[in-house]
């Protein structure tokens, strides 16, 4: 059977379009995983698809508006593009209409180039090394859980002022979780990953043996705030969410965190007591993201209209000052202020800070090292107060040492709050984010201490 | 309403012709089992801001996918071209995955029997929300949501509607073919204040549920969103002036659109088999509602009657037959507060030593592998329980809860954090205003142990969401929730904004 390439496609269904404008891009995507269970393997995949859409863009008189159409396979492109301009012409006016893109990024891709691929080949040689890892965790009697995935995706974006962009987007994850064999005990580690490369299983087994072994001594605590050292991964879940709160609009609309009482937003602010610098770059190395917005509809904090912008490195905080928020052109225009896109990236770093998580536990008198945070939901969004759960390792450091595992912890903090309570970040390193991972995995974060994290009330969950 | 058949054009697809190809080579192959689902889910989301159109997002997710058990071991390969060279390449495909993984595998799949089954169901709906012109739904959400932005006091509003027509069709290696469509609707209205002196803001959303039905939803008239969008700004008023709440234990009387999200987290989520054997541990959790506690693990208080059901109409997890190709059917998770079912799958029906699954087998798109999800999972109303009036009149001190906001629960389905849209302060058994501020907090079964009071039959509704989470790869599912309001007595109650540190 003949199979139209994704960029024949995108030329197809830019040639159909009889709108005032029209995006039309094709993500091919492939993907594979493997899910284990105590010491064996459980579910598999492998996985291909590709998603196929066109945005068109209709002057009805009043204004420039808008209509969003998706398919998968290989549609009728004429009638998806039909489709995408009666949805259009249905809508009213786009407030956040504004003349497309017409200048092409840096970093536009190979477009006449296939697209790029992968298969449960990746796995050829992390799979025989979890194996190993099984059976030693099995001699052990310790039980081993976790997930391995890898996808790649390509994005051809094409535009009616003929810009032609391309992107290929690697992600790859792995999480491995320990448990004694009565499940009172669990710890956890996790890495993102380009290509598996660089994924070393002995490493991440060694790390959750290491684990296992201070959990042995079981001490337990009351709820109350208590000095603690959050290890990377736990930082990365927190400040997503402050980062995907970082809506310009909401915030000069008085409605999120980032607004001023008395109108307008909080830029300018400190934030963080330390020089801290919160900061996306899609160049930054080992987590590239793509250089140029792709969006299938509006919302406050993107726009269709932005299609195939660039979206170069930018400073949401800056030596511990608010700098940036995200900001689509239209409502930068509005507001006389820079547009920023947001990048699937997040970088949190202290000025030449050193100190790695393990010289910072044994530079802690009394205090508690997590693992990782769980079910993260936000309580307030006057102050960005989260709620969520400490899992798969809390530990009391005494004199430097970690001298036994704690029972888990429902906590309520806002990220923002906590920026400025930090008294000491460590070294920035890739991370996991163990609650966002589906969504998110390329991030850099420091481990950080923060005098009374409030540990509300206990959870007697392992 | 006219009983109908899956859409024609769902129909004409070559599903025989895929079925036969894929199937005939997973046997040709060795397989013990193999199904082929062939799954065309059309998505359509409309978002408003400030009652203009912020967004109209019209997705089709077509493809076929093909499982097996080769010697004990799954396999599974999704693709996009519905050929019937694709289907034999799929299977295949899912062949050379059991094989790779047979080596890291050492439990055998073993599937409960379930008997073949042949036929058409379609859920329950008048409708069906892609037949109406996108140009008159987004006009009666702007008229809506005008409405709201027109209140004294209301800044914003923030409202959508989402629908989706999920249209499947299931065969395997026993002679099972079942074809099926069920349309669902989520609409959503909020309104927010901000009070730009101090810098405070306070929303309130509608709490009418996400359900199993078309637009008629929206205009039928029988559910009331003339008066729920006519009290809302005034309700949000009162809220921005309520006061902060005590914290300490109170007494609560749950309304079900908030109690909806309790069951399904607490009982819900811990009474699924997959979750309390281990099958989810590195990421959902696990369950303290472990096997050894069936028929012995004292789950809440004796008027605690909570049944699984996929056969509630208009239910959001309701269907003909689940992903493997088992029949829709009702039984009992906990009864006389007594832990006595599970939610299961083929499978893990097997490992629960059950002779049979009772359907809960369930992917969210043609790319994934069925997993266990939840089936409705509905508190029982006592049959003479008292109404709402009767519930609050018998609470000399306490606070009345109504719709959800934020949720939050551990791993195990312990300790568990719920907010609201709306708390009152009963006093005297009587509604003494709202409050502001307000999360209670418990373990669940604590929680459920205080269970004083059920409401009767005049209480209970369907809640629900589109959104629910399990599984790695991520897999989101529909899912209702039937209850009463109850009462629970001395729940533990926080002030957010103390546990903010202000």
């Amino acid at each position: 059977m003949s199979r139209l390439s994704a960029q024949e496609l995108v030329e197809q269904a830019l040639a159909a379009s009889t709108a005032d404008g029209c995006v039309a891009y094709v993500v091919e995507s492939t993907e594979a995983n493997l899910r284990w269970a105590s010491n064996s393997l459980t579910t598999n995949g492998a996985m291909r698809s590709r998603q196929v859409v066109v945005v068109s863009f209709v002057d009805g008189g009043a204004g420039m508006a808008t209509g969003t159409v998706a398919r998968t396979g290989t549609p009728d492109v004429a009638e998806l593009v039909a489709a995408s301009e009666q949805a259009a012409r249905d809508a009213g006016p786009a407030e956040d209409a504004v003349p497309l893109v017409s200048e092409a990024p840096a970093g536009a891709g190979d477009w006449d180039a296939d697209p790029a691929e992968t298969s449960i080949e990746v796995f050829t040689e992390f799979a025989p090394a979890l194996g190993e890892a099984f059976g030693a965790a099995r001699s052990r009697g310790d039980l081993l859980f976790g997930y391995a995935e890898h996808s790649l995706t390509t994005t051809y974006v094409g535009t009616s002022t003929g810009l032609r962009l391309r992107h290929d987007q690697p992600t790859g994850r792995v999480e491995l979780n320990g448990k004694s064999t009565d499940f009172s005990r669990s710890v956890w580690a996790g890495v993102g990953t380009r290509d598996f490369r660089d994924v070393s299983v002995p490493d991440l087994a060694a790390d959750v043996e290491r684990k296992l072994g201070w959990a042995q001594r079981r001490v337990d605590l009351p709820a109350g705030r208590y000095e603690t050292v959050l290890p990377p991964s736990a930082v990365s879940d927190l400040m997503l969410y402050a980062y995907w709160t970082m809506e310009a609009r909401d915030a000069d609309e008085g409605r999120n965190v980032f607004a001023r009482a008395g109108g307008g937003n909080r830029i300018g602010d400190r934030l963080a007591q330390l020089p801290l610098t919160l900061r996306s770059d899609p160049h930054a190395p080992g987590l590239e993201a793509a250089p140029f917005q792709v969006v299938s509809a509006s919302s406050g904090s993107a726009s269709v209209f932005d299609n195939g912008m660039a979206t170069p490195a930018v400073d949401w905080i800056r030596d511990g000052v608010l700098t940036n928020l995200v900001r689509p052109r239209a409502w930068a225009l509005k507001t006389t202020a820079p547009a920023v896109a947001a990048v699937d990236n997040l970088v949190l770093e202290a000025p030449e800070a050193t100190a790695s998580l393990d010289d910072m536990v044994g530079a802690t008198d009394r205090g508690l090292l997590l693992t990782t945070l769980w079910y993260i939901r936000e309580v307030d969004p006057q102050t960005l107060l989260l709620t969520g759960l400490t899992r798969d390792g809390v530990f009391l450091v005494e004199g430097g040492e970690v001298t036994g595992a704690v029972n888990n912890f429902r906590w309520n903090e806002s990220p923002v709050d906590l920026l400025g309570r930090i008294s000491e970040a460590g070294r920035t390193e890739r991370t996991l984010p163990r609650e966002w991972n589906d969504w998110f995995t390329r991030a850099a974060m420091p481990p950080v201490r923060v005098p009374d994290f409030n540990m509300s009330s206990v959870s007697p969950a392992s | 309403m006219q009983p109908r058949d899956v859409d024609e054009s769902f129909l004409a697809l070559p599903l025989s012709a895929l079925a036969e190809a894929a199937l005939t080579r997973a046997v040709d192959l060795g397989c013990e089992h193999a199904d082929l689902r062939v799954e065309r889910i059309r998505t359509q989301s409309l978002n408003l801001r400030d009652a203009r159109l912020e967004s109209l997002a019209d997705g089709e997710d077509l493809g076929l996918a093909v499982r097996v058990v080769h010697e004990g071991t799954w396999g599974f390969a999704a693709g996009v071209v519905l050929t019937a060279a694709e289907a034999v390449r799929l299977a295949e495909q899912a062949v050379a995955v059991a094989q790779v993984s047979a080596a890291l595998v050492t439990d055998r799949v073993e599937l409960a029997p379930e008997p073949p089954h042949e036929g058409a169901w379609v859920s329950s709906y008048d409708v069906d929300p892609f037949e109406v012109p996108d140009a008159d739904k987004t006009a009666l959400l702007t008229e809506w949501s005008e409405r709201l932005l027109a209140a004294d006091g209301v800044e914003h509003v923030t409202s959508g509607c989402m629908h989706v027509k999920e249209q499947k069709f299931y065969a395997d290696t026993s002679g099972t073919r079942t074809r099926q469509q069920r349309v669902r609707i989520a609409p959503e209205f909020t309104a927010l204040t901000v009070d730009r002196a101090t810098g405070a803001f306070e929303s309130m959303r509608t709490i009418a549920p996400p359900v199993g039905r078309g637009w008629e939803y929206l205009t039928d008239g029988r559910y009331d969103w003339a008066a729920e969008l006519a009290e809302i700004p005034g309700l949000l008023r009162e809220k921005t002036k309520a006061p902060s709440v005590e914290p300490g234990r109170h007494d609560l009387v749950v309304d079900p659109s908030n109690l909806w999200l309790t069951i399904h987290e607490s009982v819900g989520h811990a009474t699924e088999l997959d979750r309390a054997l281990g099958y989810e541990a590195a990421y959902a959790g696990t369950s303290f509602a472990t096997p050894d506690g069936l028929g012995s693990l004292r789950y809440g208080s004796e008027l605690m009657h909570v049944t699984g059901d996929r056969t509630a109409e208009h239910g959001l997890s309701t269907i003909g037959w689940d992903d493997e190709g088992v029949e829709a059917q009702r039984w009992d998770i906990v009864r006389d507060g007594v832990l006595v079912g599970y939610q299961v799958d083929r499978n893990t029906a097997r490992m629960g030593g059950m002779d049979r699954s009772n359907g809960c087998a369930f992917a969210d798109s043609p790319r994934h592998v069925p997993v266990q999800r939840m089936a409705n999972v509905s508190l029982q109303p006592a049959d003479d329980g008292p109404d709402l009036d009767g519930l609050i009149g018998g609470v000399e001190r306490g606070i009345y809860v109504v719709g959800d906001k934020s949720w939050s629960i551990d791993m195990q389905r312990y300790n568990f954090q719920f907010t609201g849209q709306r708390f009152y302060r009963i006093e005297g058994g009587r509604l003494a205003g709202q409050l502001r501020d307000v999360a209670y907090q418990a373990t669940t079964t604590d929680f459920w142990g205080s269970m004083r009071a059920v409401g009767g039959p005049s209480t209970y509704r369907l809640g629900g969401a589109f959104n629910c989470g399990k599984a790695q790869p991520g897999q989101v599912a529909p899912v209702s929730h039937g209850c009463p309001a109850a009462l629970f007595e001395g729940v533990t109650i926080l002030n957010t904004v103390q546990e903010g540190g202000r």
